[in-house]
């Protein structure tokens, strides 16, 4: 065995690998159930849930990134307290720089923005991974984490918009003559408006999931 | 041996070591969010003057074209010097105060004193008819935050000409709808008061269910958004019986013309 350590290519298999297993097998919010209350709060509609899971994205990536270099300095009895204003700071910085260059976006998510900071998952991929992790590695477990929560929320929003405004992206489209008081025979599914439908909504995605992969079930 | 390998050498879970990594983090991150917050300041400050005049501007139907604005701040404050020439500040009983300007009326702090002590503002615009309509700003609790609107009186100072509401955090698809264009247009030819007569003032009540479409007070609430449209129903009474006196006075002065 040499001594000298062969550097890791920047995209090796395993490298691409947690990038992509977030996305679906080990996906944060339908198979690690981490992330669900922002899932149900910024779903009505498509845009804010974008717009959420690019903000959640980048704030993942960059706390793991953040963590994971400092790791070896961070005294072991407060390190949730240290991870959190990482996240803490980087949230407030996003939700500046939002405000300052993106103000249409920023009033979008008004409150969110302070609620990703709540959000399980960061602290979770902190815990899990960054403390153990290299930067390179852990940069990239965030972002995959990010993109397969954004995933869920992307395709939540788009079937409680659909079902429940009959909108996508604000724009119409279920006809307005559909309608029952304009005279057709269609009515928007007010439940989907609502939370639960939103967790139902998650729990179909669960379903459809693991009745294709069968490695998820539990014993 | 200098002060930093000192602390690189120290145990990591010594109670010494542990306070003096907390306190460097807590002072670096609080720099770091100082420096940021001072440096992005003027440009949230410009954000936040922008967006109330394209607010004032929608009300009476001109926010057409910003988006396509190359400079959109130049663009609003241009359009807003344009058809917004007159902006006065008035007391409950209806006469003017002088010394202040409307624009920088902070209304958070107006609506929670009592009416008689409030300073109310009021834009004057004129459109490109020389038509001439009153601009009311609004504020009132939502569910989870404050709302607000600005709503533009006719000459008559009892049709409404138009209405443009805004929120916090109200929730999409619900409570937020009250910032959309359907609901806000509802509001066009509704009046404020009863009949003719300036004494009955009855404002504009949101009727769950939905309204009937003659009713000259009432439009449909937002499905889902019971609290909300219950708050913009009484952000509106609030707001406009203030004005009541201010209201009078006007249009005995057009009369007396």
């Amino acid at each position: 065995m040499s001594e000298v350590k062969e550097r890791e290519p920047w995209f090796s298999p395993k490298n691409i690998k947690l990038l992509t297993e977030p996305i679906d097998s080990k996906n944060p919010v339908t198979v690690l159930v981490l992330g669900i209350c922002s899932a149900l709060a910024v779903t009505v509609k498509l845009k804010p849930a974008i717009v959420m899971a690019i903000s959640v994205t980048v704030v993942t990536a960059f706390s793991n990134l953040i963590i994971s270099l400092i790791r070896n300095s961070i005294p072991n009895r407060i390190r949730i307290i240290v991870q959190l204003v990482v996240i803490a700071a980087l949230v407030i910085l996003v939700d500046q720089i939002l405000k300052a260059y993106v103000y249409d976006v920023s009033k979008q998510l008004s409150v969110f923005v302070g609620l990703i900071i709540t959000n399980c998952i960061i602290m979770g991929r902190l815990e899990a991974f960054a403390l153990g992790n290299k930067p390179w590695p852990s940069f990239l477990d965030g972002i995959g984490n990010g993109l397969g929560y954004g995933l869920i929320l992307v395709i939540v929003a788009f079937f409680r918009e659909l079902l429940g405004s009959g909108t996508l992206f604000g724009y119409r489209v279920i006809p307005v003559e559909w309608y029952i008081k304009n005279g057709g025979f269609y009515e928007n599914n007010g439940m989907m408006i609502l939370p639960p439908m939103a967790l139902i909504t998650v729990g179909i995605i669960i379903w459809i999931q693991r009745s294709r992969n069968r490695k998820l079930i539990e014993e | 041996m200098n002060l930093l390998d000192k602390i690189k050498s120290m145990d990591r879970n010594s109670n010494t070591y542990t306070i003096i990594y907390s306190s460097t983090m807590v002072i670096l991150v609080a720099m770091l969010l100082a420096i940021a917050s001072t440096a992005l300041k003027p440009a949230q400050t410009k954000n936040i003057e922008t967006e109330k005049k394209i607010d004032i501007l929608r009300s009476i139907g001109k926010a057409d074209g910003i988006e396509q604005a190359s400079n959109k701040h130049a663009f609003v404050s241009e359009n807003f010097n344009k058809y917004i020439p007159e902006q006065v500040v008035v007391n409950s009983k209806g006469d003017t105060i002088t010394g202040l300007v409307a624009f920088n009326i902070d209304m958070k702090v107006e609506i929670s004193k009592p009416i008689e002590q409030r300073n109310l503002p009021v834009y004057k615009a004129k459109l490109d008819d020389g038509s001439v309509k009153y601009i009311i700003p609004l504020r009132g609790r939502g569910l989870w935050g404050p709302i607000w609107g600005y709503i533009a009186l006719n000459d008559d100072l009892n049709t409404i000409y138009g209405a443009t509401f805004g929120h916090q955090g109200e929730t999409p698809g619900l409570g937020a709808e009250i910032s959309t264009t359907e609901f806000q247009q509802q509001f066009k030819g509704k009046s404020i008061f009863q009949g003719d007569s300036i004494l009955a003032f009855t404002s504009v009540k949101v009727v769950k269910g939905g309204a009937t479409p003659n009713d000259p007070h009432g439009v449909d609430a937002v499905s889902g958004g019971t609290i909300t449209s219950k708050g913009l129903e009484s952000m509106l009474f609030d707001c406009l019986s203030a004005y009541q006196n201010y209201f009078v006075k006007v249009k005995n002065n057009i009369s007396h013309e």
